[in-house]
């Protein structure tokens, strides 16, 4: 007797632990195989750049730290990049440096969470403990040069908010740490926090290891990613890929040695490039840039610990004047009362400015009309790109596979919404 | 190759389309205007001509011109009243529904802005479209050329209403769903036209005029004209500020 078959359609999220925040995604479905698969976007849609439109210049920086909210300093560079491309100012040098050993610690942030969360959606519930154990060290630097641990509003046009402090904050006795452990917690803290982090440097190499060593070889996980979302590299550009999507494909493209900006110049460093296009190629271009990442944070930290200097401006319609000069000379207050009233005016024009982003290129295209607060402002997301080619690249896979898909994709709604 | 270097990505785009771009160069940044109706040709040779090579569009975005130059603050005439002369809250976003600017006199409102990227020859292109009409603006849709651009489409249909000629699934993708009208144009309130609560007699949510947040301006939006970076970069080279 014949039977009919009918497909069924899945809804996806937006509630489910894999969709990484909130995704729905509906699935339409031949048995277990994806035959289409259409994305819902735009529940964490907050208009950022139509509010950035409203405010000064300046006021819009920490809305950037929360769009892609794993990767906060690299789309403040953008940012930032952008108006000091319009004002025609260039940050100093020791500014240039920290933004460079910042966006790399961001990267490694970055890419902790994807691993973490990318294996537990795929099985490997350890590795996410293991890549948070990294991942608070590093938060800790956020927090040690502005306070937050994510929404840092560190970067400013002109240079950076303030200079490294000069002593590491270290764990107090609680009944939590204490005794040998919190000797051994504070060991790397008692000095600087450049001090720290040539601390960490040294010992993340083999932090990395633990993680490869979990996976790379795991036979569960090479089931779950050989051969599963492949992608050829054509196809990686009629998309719009960037980023690791488009470097697991074979295209050794990377804004950071083909169009390089604060001193990627002067890093040494190589880039990771995929054979297959799968997701595990991904994987291993992953892992290999937060190593590389962390060769450059070395350079950082070595120049920034033999080159003190200004990190900011001289430019007090850009940036503000001392708090001591405020005190005694006149034109200070009214500078600096000036730039927080009303901000600064930027000249008219439109620019395009890109960072290589942990997830891909993060661009920002600025439209001043010579005023105080911008005039247009968009900002393009590598995930909101990558997102939108689900469809043809998870057509035909399993269920199960649209999960490692939305892993290696490395999304975060904060960016693909806006 | 050894042509590529000679000449400029201005260059090459002049000799190969001639009138059909107006093309800029600032900053580095190589701009091109154009017509609608010429985007779908020059396109196709941006990205199969050897000499361009445009493989990534990397993003493609609206813009509504309305109100570009626009200010709250008078800064010319007086100064004499303080903070509160001329801070009405008329530019763009900062009124609500009903005292949305209208009728303004202004020629091509919106336009769509694509870059495009070439991985081949490291460089990039910034492509502007104006649409003729403001009241149902139209620019053809490039999904044939580049698949990526599928959901920038959407997003500025969404958000501008600018309609892209044969895009194959034109449907809204930020807003919510049975939202009305184009929140980011320039005519569209910044504090939206509805708000959301539950209500506890009929038990469901229900849409309502807003009524819990009114415009109101914190910074008044203003373009100065005196030379304000030129002068204060002066003033620091000046070294009154150590004495």
């Amino acid at each position: 007797m014949a039977q009919e078959i009918r497909n069924y359609t899945m809804n996806f999220g937006p509630q489910h632990p894999a969709a990484h925040g909130v995704l729905r995604l509906v699935l339409e479905m031949d048995g277990e195989t994806i035959v289409r698969a259409d994305p819902h976007i735009g529940l964490l849609h907050r208009g950022t750049e139509k509010l950035a439109e409203s405010k000064p210049f300046n006021q819009s920086i920490g809305y950037m730290d929360r769009l892609d909210y794993v990767s906060m300093m690299c789309n403040e560079h953008a940012y930032v990049k952008a108006i000091e491309t319009l004002l025609g100012i260039e940050a100093p040098e020791r500014a240039q440096y920290i933004r460079t050993m910042f966006d790399e610690i961001t990267r490694i942030l970055n890419h902790l969470m994807w691993i973490g969360s990318n294996a537990l959606d795929l099985g490997a519930m350890a590795v996410f403990l293991y890549a948070f154990r990294e991942r608070e060290e590093l938060m800790d630097v956020y927090e040690a040069v502005s306070g937050a641990r994510m929404h840092a509003t560190y970067y400013r046009p002109g240079g950076v908010y303030r200079d490294l402090p000069s002593q590491m904050s270290q764990y107090r006795e609680s009944p939590w740490h204490k005794g040998k452990d919190l000797k051994r917690l504070n060991s790397w803290r008692e000095g600087s926090m450049l001090d720290f982090l040539d601390a960490f440097t040294d010992d993340f190499p083999t932090k990395v290891d633990e993680y490869e060593e979990l996976l790379t070889t795991n036979r569960i996980w090479k089931q779950r990613t050989v051969g599963i979302g492949v992608i050829s590299p054509e196809q990686a550009q009629a998309w719009g890929m960037t980023g690791a999507m488009l470097r697991g494909s074979g295209i050794a493209w990377d804004l950071r040695k083909k169009q390089p900006y604060a001193k990627y110049a002067e890093m040494d460093f190589d880039i990771p490039v995929g054979v297959n296009g799968d997701c595990y190629d991904r994987y291993l271009v992953r892992v290999e840039e937060m190593r590389q990442a962390n060769r450059i944070i070395k350079q950082c930290v070595k120049w920034l610990k033999a080159n003190p200097g200004p990190v900011m401006v001289e430019n007090y319609k850009v940036a503000p004047p001392k708090r001591e000069e405020m005190k005694e000379s006149m034109e200070a207050l009214i500078h600096h009362f000036k730039l927080f009233t009303e901000g600064y005016g930027v000249p008219a024009g439109e620019t395009y400015a890109a960072v290589e982003a942990p997830k891909g290129e993060f661009g920002c295209y600025l439209v001043s009309d010579g005023a105080n607060k911008p005039f247009r402002v968009h900002l393009r997301a590598p995930g909101f790109a990558h997102l939108s080619s689900i469809d043809p690249i998870v057509s035909g896979h399993m269920l199960p596979d649209v999960v490692a898909m939305i892993g290696t994709y490395d999304l975060v709604f904060g960016e693909v919404d806006r | 190759m050894t042509d590529m270097q000679k000449t400029s990505l201005a260059e090459r785009l002049a000799a190969r389309f001639g009138d059909t771009l107006k093309i800029s160069v600032v900053r580095n940044e190589t701009s091109a205007e154009l017509a609608a109706a010429d985007l779908l040709a020059v396109a196709t040779a941006l990205r199969d001509e050897p000499g361009f090579r445009f493989s990534e569009l990397v993003d493609l975005c609206g813009i509504d011109y309305l109100g570009y130059g626009q200010v709250e603050w008078d800064t010319e005439t007086v100064s004499g009243s303080g903070f509160s002369r001329g801070v009405e809250g008329e530019a763009m976003g900062r009124f609500d529904w009903a005292d949305r600017p209208r009728g303004v006199d202004q020629p091509r409102r919106f336009a769509a802005v694509i870059h495009l990227l070439s991985i081949e020859h490291n460089q990039r292109l910034r492509l502007r479209v104006f649409c003729e009409d403001d009241s149902l603006p139209i620019v053809p849709s490039v999904t044939g050329i580049w698949p990526g651009v599928n959901w920038f489409e959407r997003e500025a249909f969404d958000l501008y209403g600018i309609v892209f000629d044969g895009h194959p699934d034109l449907r809204r993708i930020l807003t919510d769903y049975g939202f009305v009208g184009h929140p980011f144009r320039k005519d569209f309130p910044l504090i939206g036209n509805v708000e959301v609560r539950y209500d506890p007699e009929q038990k469901r949510v229900v849409y309502e005029p807003v009524t819990s947040v009114v415009p109101r301006v914190l910074v008044p939006r203003v373009i100065r004209d005196d030379a304000d970076l030129l002068q204060a970069q002066a003033e620091a080279a000046d070294d009154w500020r150590r004495n």
